[in-house]
């Protein structure tokens, strides 16, 4: 699937009642399927700053596609990572540097969220493509 | 009290204390620590904002050489606070800052400051803030502060209470006599969750670290939830609080 398309099917898979408290119950449940981080990669390397929460983001190249492994201890930050990953996980790294992930837009998280949040999940993607692009320059 | 008495060195300028934790509410005894400066002939600053909005405070009965508060913590709008200090100190204090209607005289050859407290008070006052400091004090005044003080201690009394009843909630400093402010966790929740949950409740609370950090630390959590009553507030508010916990506790497990 392309990132559009993976972007797609999770709006679709919104809660229809388009209500923040489902949608929080929707992402902490896209949180639980998230592999856990093994204890040892919750070092400071990969703390990341400018997050309220504590998240930890680890990234792998193996056979050119980039995957992301995370958690954080606040779930609904873990839930967005998750959804983040699973647009973004075992792509070509110029593939998910270049992604547009309208869907942060879509969904209304930018105005829901408050701006030191809004701030933690621009920080987040953020991490998120300079790994890719710092992992372009390595292969 | 007893580590207070280990810092003070002879070079302790100043014990600058907060009359009320913003984190915990716990109100400190702020009245020992003043004789304990006294004592050793060092002057003791209050930071009173989080108290000056839920108790009657008398600076000449606490003898503080120093009380500041914001006016936003009483119900006054932004940008203004006020600094009382004894007049002796605020005598000896030079200007922090020139500008207009600070002065007795200027010639070339020198300078001579206004009486306090205009010396301190340079160029144009913050006058609608002012003005809306003096509406602050009527309005709490016209309530009466002990009226206030029996109110909140009836809405924390009520919030420890049903508090207490939640499974799995920690209170901080729980026994302590408080005012203003309450802090706790739900067991494997995290307070940003709770905050964001309780927010879409309508129940505003503040999560987080509380900008500070060693606090934090001394209790081994990464933030906590602090809930916060005021004049205005309510039990039927404390109700809500206390059902949008249960609703974090349902959504988050």
């Amino acid at each position: 699937m392309t990132v559009d398309e993976v972007q797609e099917e999770i709006l679709k898979e919104l809660p229809a009642s388009g209500d923040w408290l489902d949608i929080y119950e929707y992402l902490i449940a896209l949180g639980r399927d998230l592999a856990p981080l093994d204890e040892q990669f919750k070092i400071e390397e990969n703390a990341l700053k400018g997050c309220q929460a504590r998240v930890w983001i680890r990234g792998e190249l193996t056979h050119d596609k980039l995957r992301f492994s995370a958690d954080s201890d606040s779930l609904i930050t873990k839930g967005l990572v998750s959804m983040l990953l699973r647009i973004l996980n075992d792509r070509d790294p110029c593939e998910i540097a270049g992604a547009d992930l309208y869907i942060i837009e879509r969904m209304g998280l930018n105005s829901n969220l408050s701006p030191s949040r809004a701030n933690g999940l621009k920080s987040i993607i953020k991490h998120l493509r300079d790994f890719a692009l710092g992992s372009i320059h390595v292969h | 009290m007893d580590e207070l008495r280990t810092l003070i060195t002879p070079r302790t300028k100043l014990i600058s204390v907060t009359y009320v934790s913003n984190v915990l509410g716990v109100i400190n005894p702020v009245r020992e620590i003043i004789e304990i400066g006294h004592s050793k002939s060092i002057p003791v600053l209050i930071d009173g904002a989080q108290a000056v909005q839920h108790m009657p405070i008398d600076v000449q009965s606490l003898d503080c050489d120093f009380f500041v508060f914001s006016g936003h913590k009483m119900y006054a709008e932004t940008g203004i606070g006020v600094l009382y200090g004894k007049e002796q100190w605020l005598a000896e204090m030079p200007p922090y800052q020139a500008g207009g209607g600070m002065v007795a005289s200027v010639d070339m050859d020198g300078t001579t400051y206004a009486d306090v407290p205009f010396k301190f008070e340079a160029g144009t006052a913050n006058i609608a803030a002012a003005i809306s400091m003096k509406e602050a004090i009527d309005y709490v005044d016209g309530l009466g502060m002990d009226a206030i003080a029996s109110h909140e201690k009836d809405l924390m009394d009520y919030a420890v209470e049903r508090l207490g009843g939640i499974k799995g909630l920690t209170l901080y400093a729980g026994e302590a006599k408080r005012c203003g402010a309450i802090s706790f966790n739900l067991e494997g929740v995290s307070s940003y969750d709770a905050g964001m949950i309780l927010d879409k409740l309508g129940v505003a609370v503040r999560t987080g670290n509380h900008c500070a950090e060693p606090v934090m630390k001394r209790y081994g959590v990464n933030g906590m939830i602090r809930a916060s009553f005021a004049v205005y507030n309510t039990r039927q508010e404390v109700e809500r609080l206390v059902e949008g916990l249960q609703r974090v506790r349902q959504i988050t497990t």
